[in-house]
């Protein structure tokens, strides 16, 4: 009993740990997706954030001004998104793409001329990351049955970025439909046309959405070089931000599901380590790969409407052309 | 200069090889601008690295036979994303498709062991174009019957194309005995003839490099692709359907069908990549033999300006940025490989996403130019 109960805790731990980047990137994605841009670069600008973070924290030994790097990073890519997207009304799919691609190639080119070692950045020391939180009380609350370890386990000893998460998905449902900004937001990824005609920019509407989509993609790509991980390595997105592509449709471009969506997402690549080589009664192993391809799977069927239907923003997508 | 308006209201105020050959050219040359700031920044000479990569892909025969063999790739891609722009679809899933189309080719040269390698070749394009069209299917029936985004379905079936192989390559299709997650190398008889065995056979000697005769499958794909889209019926249609779809459903043109047909097409351009990579070079199924040639495809296609003499062309500087910027790192310790993304990731920032850049500019020059010669005439 003792022990299914650690291991649930530990499964839900590694969960949390792997949904983070997720949720942050997806939650990017619904802020400039809502008001009308789409973003297949949220891969890019999270490995821009991974490497200028640990780059930064790397030579300043300072995680706070690595941190300020990743999110300058990602909110300097998500501007050039903006400047092809909504000054140049180019095309938002093809922008993303570039930018994926020059960040695939620019991360480890400097990496490489910078440390030498190969496209990575060196180990960071402890000093260098962002750190853990650690509650108080552990000791006190360890004896009590199951309180003891899901405080243990769940809460103590995270990193305060998975916090910070917490506090900004509560803040993003709150941003979205509670605020007067956050009805523009929609509005402008609903309908342009009757924005521009209340009188408001619907550019600049839309580069403050991108905005806070720069900042979110750098916090994910912080945390992945310099919280949950410990350096730069070539390509350490791996797909994360198409994933979180993938969960924002899942979860309907609502913050709800769409954390949800992430969740469910960590968790299946939580168990998938679990479950390596262990033999299912009747099925066999399952092999590594199946599991792996679960979430894109299931979206694909959410899109066809099997699993429900996802209504993208109506003018996602779309150039915004103001009529002359 | 007053307000001028968007120059749309003046037809011919502006010639049209500015649009297809001077644009893209100032989008080119800001593109190589900021990749040699991206140099200067790790600390080279851009002029002599950019000097260096044009005379490694360019400079001597067998520089020339690897850019060629690059270019067969992109060739293929860039003609499979310019048939699914066509008809109004963005296919991002050619990485998937040509690494579908490799299985296909892949499973033929295993299986057909000891035959004639004309009839291998034949059967592994067949199969490869099968293989590309199957994967490149399912997204777009879900587009045409379900309305689901083209974009992000065949994103998501690069992922899962990625997974299925590495099971297959892992647990299915591996060497028995071998370690590493590739299949047996192919009988020698049946891998495609590269192109210094191919002229040898008419006495013209030329160094030995990866190019082969998937090449000129690619040449004739552009042909054919070019008869195709303006010379038939079902191209007209295509086309149609993708300028205007209501025009098109009025005409009696079913745009589901004309969907499905451009991605069959599209993958099946796509999965000729596993033609020119498995049966011509690699000679056994690797893993991510694909590379990034599905995205490059985007790029090409868009330089290309969907017309085949173009994606040709764009082709051709695709495989020179690749073959040149590989060899970089021979002569640079403080260059690798990936430099070659990051003036790909620029080109196609540049000559795509932001191609009405200069636009404004130039077409102001023209019309300037234009009403001061109307001034003069006048005058």
């Amino acid at each position: 009993m003792e022990d299914a109960l650690l291991l649930a805790l530990q499964l839900l731990g590694a969960t949390i740990r792997v949904a983070t980047p997720l949720v942050l990137a997806a939650f990017a994605g619904m802020y400039c997706e809502r008001a009308g841009v789409v973003d297949i670069g949220l891969e890019g600008k999270m490995l821009a954030g991974a490497f200028f973070s640990a780059a930064v924290a790397s030579a300043t030994l300072n995680p706070w001004l690595g941190l300020l790097a990743g999110i300058a990073a990602g909110v300097a890519l998500a501007m050039v998104h903006g400047f092809a997207c909504i000054t140049h009304n180019g095309n938002q799919v093809v922008s993303g793409m570039a930018i994926n691609i020059l960040v695939a190639g620019l991360a480890p080119t400097l990496a490489y001329a910078w440390f030498q070692q190969g496209g990575q950045t060196p180990l960071l020391p402890n000093q260098a990351r962002i750190p853990a939180v650690e509650l108080p009380g552990v000791e006190a609350l360890s004896g009590i049955p199951v309180l003891g370890p899901v405080y243990r386990e769940l809460f103590n000893g995270n990193n305060i970025l998975i916090w910070v998460t917490l506090v900004l998905v509560i803040a993003t449902h709150w941003v979205l439909y509670r605020t007067r900004f956050g009805l523009r937001l929609r509005a402008v990824g609903e309908n342009p046309a009757a924005v521009d005609t209340a009188g408001l920019s619907v550019a600049k509407l839309r580069y403050q959405a991108l905005l806070v989509t720069g900042v979110l993609t750098g916090m994910a790509g912080s945390y992945l070089s310099t919280g949950h991980g410990a350096g730069f390595v070539r390509d350490m997105t791996a797909g994360k931000g198409y994933l979180a592509l993938a969960a924002l449709i899942f979860g309907k471009w609502r913050p709800g599901p769409t954390l949800f969506a992430c969740l469910l997402f960590a968790f299946t690549d939580a168990v998938q380590v679990r479950l390596q080589g262990v033999v299912l009664p009747g099925i066999g192993v399952i092999p590594v790969q199946f599991i792996q391809m679960l979430p894109y799977v299931l979206t694909v069927l959410l899109l066809a409407g099997f699993v429900g239907k996802a209504i993208a923003p109506k003018a996602s997508g779309i150039p915004y052309v103001k009529e002359r | 200069m007053l307000l001028s308006g968007s120059g749309k209201g003046q037809p011919g105020a502006v010639p049209g090889w500015v649009g297809y050959a001077l644009l893209p050219v100032l989008n080119l040359v800001a593109a190589f601008v900021l990749s040699g700031l991206v140099i200067l920044v790790i600390g080279e000479n851009p002029v002599d690295v950019l000097s260096l990569l044009l005379s490694e892909a360019l400079g001597y025969p067998e520089a020339i036979g690897y850019t060629l063999y690059y270019t067969t790739d992109y060739i293929f891609t860039g003609l499979a994303v310019a048939i699914a722009f066509h008809c109004g679809l963005f296919n991002i899933g050619g990485e998937g498709q040509a690494y579908l189309g490799g299985l296909g080719a892949g499973l033929v040269a295993l299986a057909l062991t000891g035959w004639p390698w004309p009839v291998v070749a034949l059967l592994a394009v067949l199969a490869s174009a099968l293989f590309g069209a199957a994967w490149a299917f399912i997204p777009a029936w879900l587009q045409a019957k379900r309305g689901s985004h083209i974009v992000i379905t065949t994103i998501m079936f690069n992922f899962i194309a990625a997974s299925i192989m590495t099971w297959l390559l892992v647990d299915v299709l591996i060497r028995p005995g071998s370690q590493s997650p590739e299949t047996r190398e192919f009988d020698p008889g049946v891998w495609l003839p590269s192109m210094d065995r191919a002229l040898g056979w008419f006495g013209i000697a030329i160094p030995a490099s990866p190019l082969n005769l998937s090449f000129l499958w690619a040449l004739a794909c552009s042909l054919l692709f070019h008869i195709f889209l303006r010379r038939t019926r079902w191209g007209y249609e295509l086309r149609t359907v993708g300028r205007n779809e209501r025009a098109a459903v009025y005409a009696g043109i079913s745009p589901a069908r004309n969907i499905v047909i451009a991605m069959l097409i599209s993958g099946a351009l796509a999965g000729f990549v596993g033609v020119n990579e498995i049966l011509g070079v690699q000679h056994r199924v690797i893993l991510n033999f694909t590379g990034g040639v599905g995205f490059v495809g985007i790029a090409v296609a868009l330089m290309g300006r969907n017309h085949p003499v173009g994606i040709i062309l764009a082709a051709l500087l695709f495989g020179v940025l690749a073959q040149g910027g590989g060899q970089l790192s021979f002569e640079y310790p403080t260059i690798n490989r990936e430099l070659v993304m990051v003036i790909q990731g620029l080109v196609i920032l540049f000559a795509g996403a932001m191609e009405n850049l200069f636009k404004p500019q130039v077409e102001a020059l023209f019309r300037r130019r234009g009403a001061a010669a109307t001034e003069t005439g006048r005058g």
